[in-house]
């Protein structure tokens, strides 16, 4: 080898050596979130935080994003609202994240939404309720199929009507997820002629239902709307259990947050039986888009491993699908630029696991995905039951529907 | 939508929440009834008597009432270290700084609190027993049956200690220290070392009572936040250091926050029990049987 090969084969070495070390030293891309991982809503927010994982991990295969891996950086919230302003502060000035997802559900989510708007931040939502209705931030991005404000109470008022029903009680507990959902549900109840007969709040902390059911039932409703959040919906369901009803009730359920995690279903068993409840992905037919079968495998071998919700369907796709926005998004703008990221999503429909997803200008999904379903045979301490069609029967939308109401309430429960 | 019926099931579930805020409650009505020890931790060391009950229950699938009952002894020697920790630090020193043992007390609330949260969660916790989960049905009346446990546990709790109290020569002694200290010390007994016993009976009494209140409901680390109201109202609604006091003085509670829960809703029932004590002092400065 002369001397100018060997200089040209050092230089070769020298630029290949740079390139490799600049490639190496790349920073990762830090989305920044936290989560509820202890408290009452950590039985949504662990499966949640294993479908980011997953999608982080599939994604970082690929060769991660622009390039750059991602990172997540996750603090546990508690599942209160009063972790959350200080935690996302953190992880804006300190941690320095450049993205942002929102906690899972309203009540966290809620006191950050100021925060947000006031430094320009797009922040994708995880399974909110109307949080942005006062805000109106241009940069909210809520990953969960309610839609429309009214649909939920829409689509449960209108199956009791169906089946007869003329009056409604209207149970809720006195935080922000609850009172926005039993706000739209007296409007849709006023709208559709319903007589509102018991229309009661319970502050949060309450674990004691008897008095207040006592007091419901003698209310003699044909229809039973509850918006609660998980411990105080397996108390209600336990002083229903204990105290019965009424026959007059034909349908009993609506808003319970809880009863879609699988360890409370678990533990609550035959309980759960005639209960008609929201929900938002069931293991049905037509609820399979591409991707979702290969993430199920994935989710139940690292869900048994990580001691979390080994059926997921609840809310553990939905935090893939947010991964999957912000990857169509960065990938089209070849950027992280948040504005731009906010115009794709405002203008784009994106493919995800759990169907396309198209956003409306309030942050929502433009149509309702929320299903209603009946809760039928449910034997108690078996989670394996619930993986098995037939178990929680889809009776809204229609398009979806895989049967009819059992009605009354004391009977479906038997 | 009042009705005859309706009203007699609010007060029929009312007696029964009120025995049980008597179980929780007399301890409070001994050490800071009869003794005048500012106890606000008393709701703290209710919920650690519950979580160690749930620890025995969960763990050896041991009966919730034999659980509290077998932590009672625990209990009685927790009281006792706390009382002379207290007495050594803030009420020897004279009656001022008693009065800032307060702060001492609000300080071993919170590390109870935070030492739960490390040990256990911020998640709720719950037991299983043969009685929860089922009802009693008489007539068109059906009573939760963990409820009307709770109720005669606490009956008896109330009973038993009433008697001891009154019946035994270290109840008697207790009283004497609560009425004279002075003069009991004149008459050579050593009033410390009665009020430190007394401390412990005031402790040990919540292993029973923590037994009942996961009996009742699931519980939580800051479950104590939400009875400091309710038991320090019930202790001087029914007159300091009076035992009979405070199961009637907890029955009128009960049965008032089951009435206005039922009839007015439930977000009106936590502010009964201040609105109570005012009222009852008012007319009643030295409560319902004070001394």
């Amino acid at each position: 080898m002369n001397r100018r090969e060997l200089i040209g084969l050092a230089t070769a070495a020298v630029t290949l050596g740079w390139t490799t070390v600049a490639s190496a030293e790349e920073p990762p891309i830090k989305i920044g979130m936290s989560m509820a991982q202890t408290g009452g809503l950590a039985g949504g927010g662990k499966p949640s935080l294993l479908g980011i994982e997953i999608w982080r991990d599939d994604i970082n295969a690929k060769g991660g994003l622009l390039g750059r891996k991602i990172e997540l950086v996750v603090y546990d919230d508690k599942s209160s609202a009063a972790e959350t302003p200080a935690i996302y502060s953190k992880l804006i000035d300190v941690d320095k994240v450049d993205l942002l997802f929102a906690p899972y559900a309203t009540v966290p989510t809620a006191p950050i939404m100021p925060l947000v708007k006031q430094r320009g931040l797009l922040l994708m939502g995880n399974f909110s309720f109307q949080v942005n209705s006062k805000v109106r931030h241009d940069m909210w991005f809520n990953c969960a199929p309610w839609g429309p404000a009214d649909s939920w109470a829409t689509g449960f008022l209108g199956i009791g009507q169906k089946a007869g029903g003329k009056s409604v009680a209207l149970l809720s507990a006195d935080q922000e997820f609850a009172q926005n959902l039993i706000t739209t549900a007296r409007d849709v109840a006023k709208k559709a002629g319903l007589n509102i007969v018991f229309d009661q709040s319970y502050p949060p902390s309450t674990a004691e239902f008897s008095g207040i059911i006592r007091a419901l039932s003698a209310a003699k409703p044909d229809i039973v709307y509850v918006a609660s959040y998980p411990p105080d919906s397996a108390a209600i369901l336990r002083a229903v259990n204990e105290l019965g009803i009424g026959d007059n009730v034909k349908l009993f359920g609506g808003a319970m947050v809880g009863l879609q995690f699988g360890t409370v279903m678990e533990s609550m068993g035959s309980l759960l039986n005639g209960v008609v409840n929201y929900n938002t992905w069931l293991p049905e037919p037509s609820m399979k888009f591409p991707g979702t079968k290969e993430f199920f495998e994935k989710y139940t071998k690292r869900a048994v491993e990580a001691k979390v919700d080994p059926l997921g369907f609840y809310i553990a796709p939905y935090g893939y699908a947010m991964g999957q926005m912000i990857e169509q998004a960065v990938n089209a703008n070849k950027s992280l630029d948040q504005k731009a990221i906010a115009k794709y999503l405002h203008e784009h429909t994106m493919q995800t696991i759990v169907g396309p997803i198209a956003f409306a200008e309030d942050g929502e999904w433009k149509e309702s995905a929320t299903v209603e379903a009946q809760f039928r045979g449910i034997k108690d301490k078996n989670m394996d039951q619930f993986r098995q069609a037939g178990k929680q029967v889809i009776l809204f939308p229609d398009n979806l529907k895989t049967g009819d109401l059992i009605t009354p309430f004391e009977a479906a429960r038997k | 939508m009042f009705s005859i019926e309706l009203l007699r099931d609010a007060v029929v579930l009312g007696i029964l929440l009120g025995c049980f805020y008597a179980a929780v409650s007399i301890g409070l009505s001994i050490s800071f009834g009869l003794l005048d020890v500012p106890q606000v931790a008393h709701p703290a060391f209710l919920v650690l008597a519950s979580y160690g009950v749930f620890l025995l229950n969960d763990s050896y699938d041991i009966d919730p009432l034999v659980a509290g009952l077998m932590i009672t002894p625990l209990l009685f020697v927790l009281g006792v270290i706390t009382y002379r920790v207290y007495h050594e630090t803030f009420e020897k020193r004279g009656s001022d700084a008693a009065v800032r043992g307060i702060a001492f007390f609000f300080g071993v609330a919170f590390i109870i609190e935070v030492l739960i949260i490390m040990q256990f969660g911020v998640d709720q916790r719950s037991v299983t027993a043969s009685y929860i989960g089922k009802a009693w049905r008489i007539g068109d009346l059906r009573i939760p049956v963990r409820q009307l446990v709770a109720f005669g546990v606490a009956l008896a709790l109330t009973v038993v200690l009433a008697l001891y109290l009154s019946k035994t020569f270290l109840g008697r002694a207790i009283r004497a220290v609560a009425q004279d200290e002075e003069g009991l010390r004149l008459m050579g007994a050593n009033p410390v070392r009665i009020k430190q016993f007394a401390f412990g009976i005031a402790t040990s009494v919540l292993g029973l009572a923590g037994a009942l209140l996961i009996i009742v409901a699931p519980v939580e680390p800051t479950l104590g936040r939400v009875y400091i109201g309710r038991t320090f109202c019930v202790v001087v609604m029914a007159g300091l250091g009076s035992i009979s006091g405070t199961l009637i003085a907890s029955i009128i509670l009960g049965v008032a926050e089951s009435i206005v829960l039922t009839m007015f809703g439930a977000s009106w029932a936590p502010a009964i029990s201040f609105a109570l004590l005012l009222g009852v002092l008012a007319v009643r400065p030295q409560g319902l049987l004070g001394r």
